[in-house]
């Protein structure tokens, strides 16, 4: 199901098929290729221009006013020079390691997965009442769900009442612990993607293979970790993908909760990015900024691709 | 609806197993379902606040509070353009663009694919920085087409290659059939294709409307002018002006602004049947 499986069985299939190729007219190949004209305009006017342009832009001073937006100048490696000893991207890139680590790879994933393996031994009804409270959050736009995020961590707000019941002093979750708040809003809403993932891959397990293993006398947790998860390793590995690369990029539920604050405390990349593009107006920092993005989710992918070729050899 | 426990050597541990099961999902549905309910209750209360709290008085006054033209219908209207027109044009480039992937094999497809799984990498928050410096280049600036344009590109990559792994579980031999019977390869796209993968493109199609209806940061640095503004940024700045007062009419306003998605949602998740993941949960 997943576009590095598809790669890596390409590479797999295809290996043999190339080499003994036969001569065939030159337009086929052209008249083959012709549908594929719609998709490629648009990924290249709209994606790889922009990205080529952020690698050209990130090495200028452009400005979105002054002097600087008429005539960028071309400043070499000085904006990434600015960044690696400025205290704020530090700590921005930080707390965007602590947000995707704590909030997607094990917050989403884990959630989700448990939630996955306990519905196979619920009851239909319970799994589906499960199914729709975990969605609920996930179909709400991001707008929505910040607010409603926004509403339950505010100090007046419902997360108080709660603490309230066991007589605890509430505090203002959004001001206190900030990178707490948003990681915790990310869970409730990202989890659901994760759950429907491993509800599909535990439905492709063979519930023989199970079954013969139960007889076998391997226990609940020994069939968990020999053979169910083994069996949707490709599903954990693609989901780890998608969501770290999903949860890199949140950029509205951050600003609606938080909007970075306070004092930065909770500005991951691409709220800072935004902050100097378009608060400060220094086009060509938020570029480089952008650009360590691109390059941290290029290396994630290539990581997961990697390791979902190797396992597979 | 409980199904009869299986008989079976182990059924008295499995009912054990289940009741734990069952406990510890409805605890987890609980604390998702929690902040939610902040939304609903608080729609319905004029005087609402933060607090999650039953109101004194039930009574639709927030709702006709914010169903007005310039904040409620001409953002909602904007939203269906934009999202619909990129769900549009996502799901006809993914299917033309997925038919030679998955049917021919050619040098050409591997270095195309690995492309595209980089695309769907991309954090496209990250290119919104060099997306706006293109915009102003090309005038396309508060021009709800390019902005459609721009969405749909970002949402390719993901949808061609669920789309080609939908298109390759249809099985070739189908076409073969059509061939045969003299159908060119568009024809066999058009008529044997597409109409066996439909739940597929639905669940496509509705993938990127609801990432497209959801999208706040894009439309939020493309359009300027509040008349093409869609739902999503209309939305921030009711809670930018009057969030702070005005919460009852901020969660009414929330609800009619997520209405559309979750109602998409539950009707084409029960059209697909068995095939999407919320099937089972909305039929029961």
């Amino acid at each position: 199901m997943t576009a590095a499986e598809v790669v890596a069985r390409d590479a797999v299939t295809r290996g043999g098929t190339e080499r003994r190729g036969r001569r065939r007219p030159p337009g086929r190949t052209v008249l083959r290729l012709l549908p594929l004209s719609p998709a490629v305009v648009l990924l290249g006017v709209f994606l790889a221009g922009p990205i080529l342009w952020a690698f050209y832009g990130s090495l200028t001073n452009a400005a979105l006013t002054g002097v600087a937006a008429k005539d960028p100048q071309w400043v070499g490696l000085e904006n990434y020079t600015e960044l690696l000893s400025d205290p704020d991207f530090l700590q921005s890139l930080w707390l965007t390691v602590i947000f995707v680590l704590v909030s997607a790879v094990l917050g989403q994933n884990l959630l989700g997965l448990g939630i996955a393996l306990l519905m196979t031994k619920a009851s239909k009804a319970v799994s589906a009442v499960v199914g729709v409270c975990v969605v609920a959050a996930w179909v709400l736009p991001e707008i929505v769900a910040g607010f409603v995020a926004y509403a339950f961590f505010n100090r007046e707000g419902t997360l108080n009442q709660l603490t309230a019941l066991f007589g605890i002093e509430g505090t203002d979750w959004l001001f206190t612990v900030p990178m707490l708040a948003v990681i915790l809003a990310n869970i409730w809403r990202g989890t659901a993607f994760s759950m429907m993932v491993y509800q599909a891959a535990l439905n492709d397990v063979p519930e023989e293979i199970t079954e013969a293993a139960m007889i076998d006398g391997a226990g609940g947790s020994k069939r968990l970790w020999y053979i169910t998860l083994p069996m949707i390793r490709r599903s954990i590995a693609t989901n780890l993908m998608l969501i770290t690369l999903q949860t890199l990029s949140v950029f509205t539920l951050i600003y609606v909760m938080t909007a970075g604050g306070p004092a930065g405390a909770s500005t991951t990349l691409p709220l800072m990015a935004y902050e100097e593009a378009f608060r400060y107006s220094d086009v060509g920092y938020g570029t480089a900024i952008a650009v360590v993005m691109l390059l941290i989710g290029a290396v994630f992918s290539v990581i997961y691709i990697r390791a979902l070729r190797e396992r597979k050899g | 609806m409980n199904r009869p426990a299986p008989l079976s050597v182990a059924s008295g541990r499995r009912n054990t197993v289940a009741v734990l099961a069952n406990v510890s999902l409805l605890v987890i549905a609980a604390c998702f379902l929690l902040p939610l309910s902040w939304l609903i209750l608080a729609s319905l209360d004029p005087q609402a606040s933060y607090q999650t709290q039953f109101p004194s008085e039930v009574s639709a006054a927030n709702y006709t509070a914010v169903l007005t033209p310039e904040l409620t219908f001409v953002p909602l209207l904007n939203s269906f353009l934009l999202s619909g027109g990129t769900a549009v044009v996502t799901v006809l480039a993914a299917v033309l663009a997925a038919y030679p992937l998955s049917r021919y094999q050619m040098r050409f497809n591997k270095p195309f694919l690995y492309v595209v799984l980089f695309g769907t990498c991309l954090p496209i928050t990250a290119i919104m920085v060099p997306v706006y410096s293109l915009f102003v280049q090309l005038n396309f600036l508060d021009s709800l087409a390019a902005t459609t344009l721009f969405m749909a590109a970002s949402s390719l990559p993901m949808a061609i290659w669920m789309t080609k792994n939908f298109m390759d579980s249809v099985p070739v031999s189908l076409e073969e059939a059509a061939w045969v019977d003299g159908a060119s390869a568009m024809n066999a796209l058009a008529r044997i294709v597409v109409p066996l993968m439909r739940p597929g493109l639905a669940v496509v199609f509705i993938f990127v409307f609801i990432q497209a209806w959801g999208n706040f940061f894009v439309p939020f640095i493309l359009l300027l002018s509040s008349a093409k503004q869609p739902a999503a940024v209309s939305i921030f700045s009711f809670f930018g002006q009057h969030g702070a007062i005005a919460y009852g009419q901020l969660a009414a306003y929330s609800v009619l602004y997520s209405v559309p998605v979750v109602l998409l949602y539950i009707l084409v998740s029960r059209g697909i049947g068995g095939s999407f993941a919320m099937a089972g949960a909305v039929k029961g």
